[in-house]
């Protein structure tokens, strides 16, 4: 599968010390707008691979990230580069805002 | 050559379901344009003990149930947005659907696309939403475990946020701009009886206090005029929805509200024995024949999954006779 997971522990290895931008996914099971918005960001981790990986964080199981980016609202999707936050989408509106998103990047 | 639809819906709440059950059982070739983020409002909340046949059931599980139903019989679900509408073809007589992939064909459309959240329009919401401001109990409730929050409205939506976050929060205030909620009976005696909500009546939110995260609100009763800030972490917001017509500016009439108007037709007026109008023969028509309209986009009334399904049958029904009656326009 394109859709990699990454947790309180491996945030740092995985999303601020990556080479190319990472969009992190905040979701959970419990959030239905969170489910739907999981395909297309498949899609887009396919569409844009090499140059921006996506990751999900289940906020269940790793409360302590999003609480260090105020995420007080899912799905909220947040962009980094070089270990900085440069934008981030709060909720689920289709494919084109997260596009938007990783069009700051590429 | 691109496929040809007889009916296209554009929506993915109950009216749009429904409606496709009826046209696919009719045999007409029928595309659901659901949206990405589709499933409509009842995709934001929890338990709906309102919707007959199921006496409790959370609300993203009835939307998946419609959506098998509704591809059951033929009918074909695409996660799509459609980006335009051309309702006045000029060549032939087809209408067309613009996605951001390609352009659908279709003899007849039902125009079923709900109702959005109604924000209560201040920049400091606007810039909150998501640190703190919410319209998603069901979603945001457990960020605001152990913390204080403040729920805004008075329908039946705001009685649900404030029920499902007393489960997390430890205080929960309700703000409502009357003495009175329009809420059901059975929802308001639950927020009523509910001793950790307390109802602040005849107020509203006047502004959001917090930079980069809610930290209150400042309130104003409406009946003295005077202002009092108060404590919060999170704001949730439902007072309301508004039609989800921008699709359709300029291209279907709407009402004063911006509700999609129902127009009837005179050519399709039914008449009596003795030559007196007595109603038309369909009741879901829009200002352009051939598209139909159902649920909340066309209903200022009701406004329930039920009404809107109940709408969405007639829409599909509307959609099956009308084709019948024009064969050979398209």
């Amino acid at each position: 599968m394109s859709s990699n997971v990454v947790t309180d522990q491996s945030f740092e290895q995985s999303v601020l010390k990556s080479r190319i931008p990472v969009l992190v996914d905040f979701w959970a099971v419990w959030c239905a707008p969170c489910r739907l918005a999981e395909p297309v960001l498949e899609e887009l981790s396919e569409q844009y691979k090499d140059k921006v990986s996506i990751f999900k964080l289940s906020v269940d199981e790793n409360p302590r990230t999003g609480e260090v980016y105020g995420v007080m609202s899912i799905p909220t999707t947040i962009l980094f580069k070089d270990g900085k936050e440069l934008g981030r989408q709060v909720g689920f509106s289709g494919k084109g805002a997260f596009e938007e998103l990783i069009k700051k990047v590429i | 050559m691109e496929e040809i639809y007889d009916v296209a819906i554009i929506g993915s709440g109950s009216a749009a379901f429904t409606a496709a059950i009826y046209t696919t059982r009719g045999a007409a070739r029928t595309v659901i344009l659901g949206g990405a983020n589709w499933g409509g409002q009842l995709m934001l909340t929890t338990e709906v003990e309102n919707f007959p046949g199921y006496e409790s059931l959370l609300g993203p599980e009835l939307m998946g149930k419609l959506k098998n139903h509704a591809t059951k019989f033929g009918g074909e679900f695409l996660a799509v947005d459609v980006e335009d509408v051309n309702f006045n073809p000029s060549d032939g007589k087809l209408f067309s659907l613009q996605t951001g992939g390609r352009v659908y064909q279709a003899r007849s459309v039902i125009a079923a696309t709900g109702a959005l959240i109604r924000w209560l329009g201040l920049p400091s919401e606007e810039r909150l939403i998501g640190r703190g401001v919410s319209s998603c109990a069901p979603c945001d409730a457990p960020f605001f475990k152990e913390k204080n929050v403040i729920v805004v409205g008075g329908g039946d939506a705001a009685m649900e946020e404030a029920s499902v976050l007393t489960k997390y929060a430890s205080s929960v205030a309700l703000v409502h701009r009357r003495d009175t909620f329009r809420a059901s009976r059975v929802m308001r005696d639950r927020v009523l009886n509910n001793p950790k909500i307390k109802v602040i009546w005849d107020t509203v939110i006047e502004e959001i206090l917090g930079e980069d995260r809610v930290t209150g609100v400042r309130l104003k009763n409406l009946k003295s005029n005077e202002t009092s800030e108060m404590p919060v972490d999170g704001v949730f917001v439902a007072i309301g929805h508004d039609p989800s017509t921008k699709l359709f500016f300029g291209k279907l009439e709407l009402d004063d509200k911006g509700y999609i108007k129902i127009v009837k037709h005179d050519k399709w007026g039914v008449k009596n024995e003795v030559g007196e109008p007595i109603g038309n023969k369909f009741s879901t028509t829009t200002s352009v024949e051939g598209v139909f309209a159902a649920g909340d986009v066309a209903d200022y009334r009701y406004r329930q999954a039920i009404t809107a399904a109940g709408m969405g049958c007639q829409a599909g029904m509307d959609a099956l006779s009308w084709l019948e009656e024009t064969k050979g326009h398209a």
